[in-house]
């Protein structure tokens, strides 16, 4: 066994245990850390298959934003996990039905082979999957990258537009105003007599 | 130089290669750790003079008051020997690893990062999209250290630290968008190739937007003043770390500072043409490197 597969076995049984235990934690936080750490791993994967591009991509989107978003979710939520496991087992057609979609994807990519699919040649050393991308996504899928781009920009202005709140009744007060006071504006002196106080009537005692 | 070590390599033979890289990384990181001390030493010294306290420039070795020198290593000391305390309530194992997971992606951005075009731990060729993944995990450090303490106040610090770094990392991401343009490269050596030409070529004049969006998220992006709300000492006391004690403290302080010195580094690098001499045709430290 070269060095490449004992690496490649490591990372497959990190990645299958942290799997298996984003499902079986007891706690979320727990279950959402595992679940980071199978990204990761599933980077270092990517890696060795030589799709530099697209492992550091994941480490850094969904490791780097999505999961800390999530993990925020989590951290704030109380969740009461008896009353979700209640229903544990109804999920089990549902999961059956994505689990046998999954392993019909597997044979039609592993047997890719006997449907006549040819593996792509190995790419030399100085080949950089990043610029090959990048040239792809600019020339031939133009038009599709700049829809995509345009729908994520759509959804990032409605998740503003839904969340953002005037507050009317804020008691800020503006410096500038605060300080244009005059104090001719504001304080006026009069001027007081002084006066003897009123001789006490006899009905107040 | 290759001639001294020649016979060394010999001697160990396969094992030669893991022993030579992590000689290779103490001499990184050793540096980087006395760096953060001493910065430390310099805050604290001014610090030290506005509140008129005793300690930062005073202390010295074996008696001798040396500037007070001796400051960091009596904090390290003083760090190192203290009790970790682990609050109660508290999730013991992710409590542990929040310092480590802190740290680490602090130290590990530092093996791409080229000090002159040969000396680099690791002339990766994406290396600056492997320093900006690998920086955007260090704040799982901080999510997890806020979570597990079971504080109210380190929950709320860790919250408003995590949303500081998380959004301005994009902010800094597409500041360097420019760069990796205009050098059409994402390797930071050749980044820094690319701006040969002296003082007036390099990349924060072409780029003077993009260096000075890059240099506020810096900022924010290490919760420095004026970004410093994060840490917010009037309201939540400290933050995240509030109740971490000993190395555990000190682990989050040396992930902090490292992370600063790796977001000057990387400034310098991607608009300060990193190794180039100001002048050209002037000899370099790179060029001088080679010759001998």
């Amino acid at each position: 066994m070269d060095f490449a597969s004992v690496v490649f076995y490591f990372l497959a049984a990190i990645l299958l245990l942290s799997a298996l235990r984003v499902i079986t934690a007891k706690n979320p936080v727990h279950a959402a850390m595992a679940l980071v750490l199978a990204f990761f791993t599933a980077a270092g994967i990517w890696l060795l298959l030589e799709a530099e591009f697209l492992a550091i991509t994941l480490v850094l989107v969904y490791v780097g934003a999505v999961m800390v978003l999530f993990l925020f979710v989590v951290m704030m939520l109380d969740i009461n996990l008896e009353e979700l496991r209640r229903g544990f087992w109804d999920y089990l057609p549902f999961a059956g039905l994505v689990a046998g979609l999954m392993i019909v994807e597997m044979i039609m990519i592993l047997g890719g082979t006997n449907f006549g699919l040819t593996a792509p040649e190995p790419k030399p050393a100085d080949f950089s999957n990043t610029k090959e991308l990048g040239r792809l996504l600019y020339t031939d899928y133009v038009y599709a990258f700049e829809l995509a781009a345009v729908i994520l920009l759509v959804a990032m202005v409605a998740a503003i537009a839904l969340t953002l709140r005037r507050r009317p009744n804020r008691k800020i007060v503006d410096p500038a105003w605060q300080v244009k006071q005059k104090r001719a504006d504001r304080v006026y002196l009069v001027n007081l007599k002084s006066q003897k106080p009123e001789a006490k009537s006899e009905e107040d005692e | 130089m290759d001639a001294l070590l020649a016979p060394v390599a010999e001697l160990l033979g396969p094992a030669w290669l893991p022993v030579w890289t992590l000689v290779k990384i103490v001499v990184i990181v050793l540096p980087l750790l006395i760096a953060v001390a001493y910065l430390t030493y310099a805050e604290r010294k001014i610090i030290g003079w506005m509140q008129v306290r005793m300690g930062p420039s005073r202390v010295g070795f074996f008696g001798f008051s040396l500037w007070g020198l001796g400051q960091p290593i009596a904090d390290a000391v003083k760090l190192m020997t203290k009790e970790i305390i682990i609050p109660s309530g508290s999730s013991k194992f992710l409590f542990l690893l929040a310092p480590v997971l802190a740290i680490a992606p602090a130290m590990a951005a530092w093996a791409v990062v080229p000090f002159t075009d040969t000396l680099v731990l690791a002339n990766v060729d994406a290396s600056l999209l492997f320093v900006m993944a690998i920086t955007s995990m260090g704040v799982y450090g901080i999510v997890l250290a806020g979570w597990a303490s079971n504080s109210k106040y380190a929950m709320m610090g860790a919250l408003r630290s995590a949303a500081q770094i998380v959004s301005y990392e994009i902010a800094m991401g597409f500041a360097l968008v420019g760069v990796l343009m205009s050098s059409q490269s994402l390797n930071l050596v050749d980044i820094v190739q690319a701006q040969q030409g002296g003082f007036w070529q390099w990349y924060w004049l072409p780029l003077l937007p993009m260096f000075l969006v890059y240099l506020i998220a810096g900022v924010a992006e290490t919760n420095r003043a004026p970004f410093d709300v994060a840490e917010g000492e009037s309201e939540i006391v400290a933050g995240f770390h509030i109740e971490y004690s000993g190395m555990a403290f000190a682990l989050f302080f040396l992930a902090e500072y490292a992370n600063m010195i790796l977001i000057a580094a990387l400034t310098s690098i991607m608009f300060l043409g990193g190794w180039l001499s100001p002048i050209p045709g002037c000899r370099t430290a790179s060029s001088g490197w080679r010759r001998r």
